[in-house]
């Protein structure tokens, strides 16, 4: 049987080695893929995860609020918990056709420990506990990986605090552990703190800050011709200074979100006032689908290369493969399992012996009681014998001295006849 | 088809007139068919039958330019093989800015020997072996950002025009790889069936096919919900497509038509009242393309990769993938 190879090209088209571009003669109909294509998605719904990290106070559900035009959660969240916890709402919101089905993760109480050193592991934790279930997901025998709810986050909206001055070593340190995992983009929040003029120092400031360290943030992608200009113009504006309002204010004949202090108002839409403008149009409008496209194909990449490493396994070992990874991975499974199992039989081991020498111990407090009983019993017996015994003697007496009594009498009786018939 | 809507056009400034209460999540679709279109997309389809049954031309008909291997290969002789070979060519194709890599996998020799015994398991072992490519790519731990996928997508089977009922040959073929690939059979060259003798056919082979329980595209078990069953029904009542290949074109009434041209009339090849042939266009490429890619990689392609997880864990495995259980199978 002879078979030639199947002719694949890489993954650019311009560079397809082997297949042949070949001129149509007529329609043929198949420019509807992108269309059948987007009606599968539309059918199927989308999902999106926003991370927001920032310190208590800055507005992180206000924002989120604003941004998505709806009141998310009733009651504003409680902040006595003693360190970083992680909560996360999902809702489903639809706008024409789409579905989205929207989560939102909130850090409560960061930054407002005395030591901060481990503040951003709550985190990091939290971001690779997505990743891993997906990882299991993808890897078990029997998936179902197109209707899995993906939880990884998309978008991690780092929330700056308006100082007007620099970064904090917190934000520094956080960014740096989160850069590699997810699609950071860093915000000055309450930004109708800081003047305009301030407002350039800030950004330029926390730029070079950023870039010295070595923090990668997420860059609006600038290949594809459409989107390139204004995706690289917004570039230049991070971070965006944004600001969040749910409460409309009455400008001129119209109602509009903003923020009313006694020397003006702050118009949360309008782009001289602040950024927000901005990171919706980016967020959403315009770059929702490659932040998806960049957590899977770069941060969850990366995530599953570590991870099945650290594991153990290799791509060039000829004779494990293929396979190895599900072997391997199994083999450790039943590994664990085993451990469990041994673990369980040891408590159990314990727990019947517990059970024996409690059992041991009430045998002789039952043993003994029953010696007391017995010797009691034996006492009870003895006294009761003696009793008798002494009753019996008196009974004797008693006989005794009725019998003495009647012979007496008797003797009376006689005495007193023979008186009589003596007179 | 519902049309997306489209959000703001980019490099306009948002004007306050804008509705105030639009989030723009909808312009999502926008960003999809954005990323689609600059990606690409690829199929592969695989065309099984006798020699002589017009399958070159079905194809080069069906994408209105000669993908087939009769024109691409300078074999001077079109001898028929000793045994089924599998061949494979890719072209890119485009349209409208839609740019597909189109693979056309011919198996020449497939039913032309003597002793047809078997003749489906070198299809069937191509087509594990794609399934096994991408199963090894996507098992990597360094792996491609975009896995190429060679899986077929669909097999066109071709159905001589015999107007009784299927072959024995037919029967055994489809049975075994529905299991594996998505089976759209058609009936070949069918200018030589009149309409009743097509209609009796069609049934006949519908019954034979329900007789065989061999479950051929769009299969019953995986619609998903009520308006794709009402749409696959339809489509079932019609298969197989009676179809007629051409790549000539003639003046009908005025207009240039594929046609073929006999001393008798003119067949129209896009004329739904001569043949078939735009149901199956409409089919495979207007309305169900995806729908094929979607049912490949969700569902055979997790078929196999479960049979193949799980074989790796009990019994022994042959060198191209089929273990013992699957080589008696087939």
């Amino acid at each position: 049987m002879i078979y030639n190879d199947v002719l694949l090209s890489s993954l650019d088209f311009d560079t397809g080695e082997g297949a042949r571009a070949v001129p149509l003669s007529g329609h043929v109909g198949f420019d509807s893929m992108p269309d059948q294509l987007v009606n599968k998605s539309v059918n199927h719904g989308f999902c999106f995860n926003i991370l927001c990290v920032g310190e208590t106070g800055l507005g992180k559900s206000t924002l989120m609020d604003t941004l998505f035009n709806t009141k998310f959660e009733g009651d504003p969240t409680q902040h006595n918990q003693p360190g970083v916890t992680l909560k996360s709402n999902t809702y489903e919101l639809q706008e024409s056709n789409v579905r989205l089905k929207l989560t939102v993760v909130n850090t409560v109480g960061f930054g407002d420990q005395i030591n901060k050193e481990d503040s951003y592991k709550p985190i990091v934790e939290f971001i690779d506990a997505q990743f891993e279930a997906y990882l299991q997901e993808e890897l078990k025998i029997k998936r179902t990986l197109h209707s899995y709810h993906d939880s990884r986050i998309h978008a991690c909206l780092y929330f700056i605090a308006p100082t007007g001055h620099s970064l904090k070593s917190l934000d520094l340190v956080t960014m740096k552990k989160l850069d590699s995992k997810v699609n950071i983009i860093p915000i000055i929040a309450k930004s109708d703190a800081v003047s305009k003029s301030e407002l350039a120092k800030f950004k330029i400031k926390i730029t070079s800050e950023l870039v010295s360290n070595g923090v990668q943030i997420y860059q609006f992608p600038t290949d594809d011709e459409s989107v390139a200009e204004i995706n690289s113009t917004m570039n230049s504006h991070l971070p965006f200074a944004v600001v969040g309002s749910t409460e409309e204010v009455k400008i001129g004949n119209k109602m509009v979100k903003a923020r009313q202090y006694p020397w003006g108002t702050v118009q949360v839409e309008n782009e001289n006032h602040c950024d927000f403008v901005k990171l919706r149009e980016m967020l959403i409008r315009v770059n929702m689908e490659d932040l998806r496209e960049q957590t899977h194909a770069r941060h969850y990449e990366l995530y599953r290369r570590c991870k099945l490493e650290e594991m153990g396994f290799k791509d060039t070992d000829p004779d494990s493969k293929p396979f190895s990874l599900q072997e391997t991975y199994e083999a450790k499974r039943n590994e664990f399992m085993g451990e469990l199992q041994k673990k369980e039989e040891e408590m159990r081991q314990m727990f019947v012996q517990r059970v024996k020498e409690k059992e041991a111990e009430l045998k002789e407090a039952e043993k003994e009681l029953h010696e007391k009983f017995d010797r009691l019993k034996k006492l009870h017996q003895d006294e009761k014998k003696k009793l008798e015994e002494k009753k019996k003697s008196l009974d004797d007496e008693l006989n005794m001295f009725k019998q003495k009594k009647t012979a007496a009498e008797l003797l009376l009786n006689q005495a007193q006849q023979l008186s009589r018939t003596k007179q | 088809m519902v049309a997306p809507t489209v959000g703001p056009v980019y490099g306009e400034k948002p004007s306050s007139v804008v509705d105030f209460s639009y989030v723009g999540i909808d312009a999502i679709l926008e960003q999809m068919r954005r990323k689609a279109m600059k990606q690409g997309f690829e199929l592969n389809i695989m065309v099984v039958g006798q020699s002589g049954l017009g399958k070159s031309t079905l194809m080069n008909t069906l994408f209105k330019s000669k993908v087939s291997r009769k024109y691409v290969q300078a074999t001077a002789q079109e001898k028929i093989p000793k045994t089924i070979e599998i061949k494979s060519i890719s072209h890119d194709i485009e349209e409208k800015g839609v740019r597909m890599k189109l693979t056309v996998i011919d198996t020449p020799g497939f039913g032309d020997q003597i002793n047809n015994e078997n003749c489906w398991q070198p299809i069937m072992r191509f087509i594990n072996d794609q399934y096994e490519a991408y199963l090894q790519e996507e098992i990597n731990i360094n792996r491609k950002k975009r896995i190429p996928d060679s899986r077929v997508h669909c097999c066109i089977y071709f159905i001589p025009p015999t107007g009784h009922c299927l072959r024995p040959l037919d029967v055994e073929f489809m049975r075994r790889l529905s299991k594996v690939v998505n089976i759209v059979p058609v009936i070949a060259k069918a200018d030589t069936l009149t309409l009743e003798e097509r209609d009796f056919f069609k049934q006949k082979i519908r019954e034979d096919l329900r007789a065989n329980g061999i479950d051929v595209y769009p299969q019953k078990e995986f619609d998903e919900d009520q308006e794709d069953r009402m749409i696959n029904e339809k489509i079932r009542e019609m298969i197989p497509f009676a179809v007629v290949g051409s790549d000539q074109e003639y003046q009908v009434n005025g207009r240039r038509l594929l046609g073929r041209k006999t001393k008798w009339g003119t067949i129209e090849v896009e004329n739904i009242a001569h043949c078939e042939f735009a149901y199956l266009r409409d089919l495979l490429i207007r309305t169900h393309m995806q729908n094929i890619k979607d049912i490949t990689s969700t569902i055979h392609y997790e078929m196999y990769r479960v049979r193949r997880l799980n074989e790796n864990n009990t019994g022994a495995v042959h060198t191209n993938g089929l273990s013992d259980h699957s080589a008696h199978e087939m």
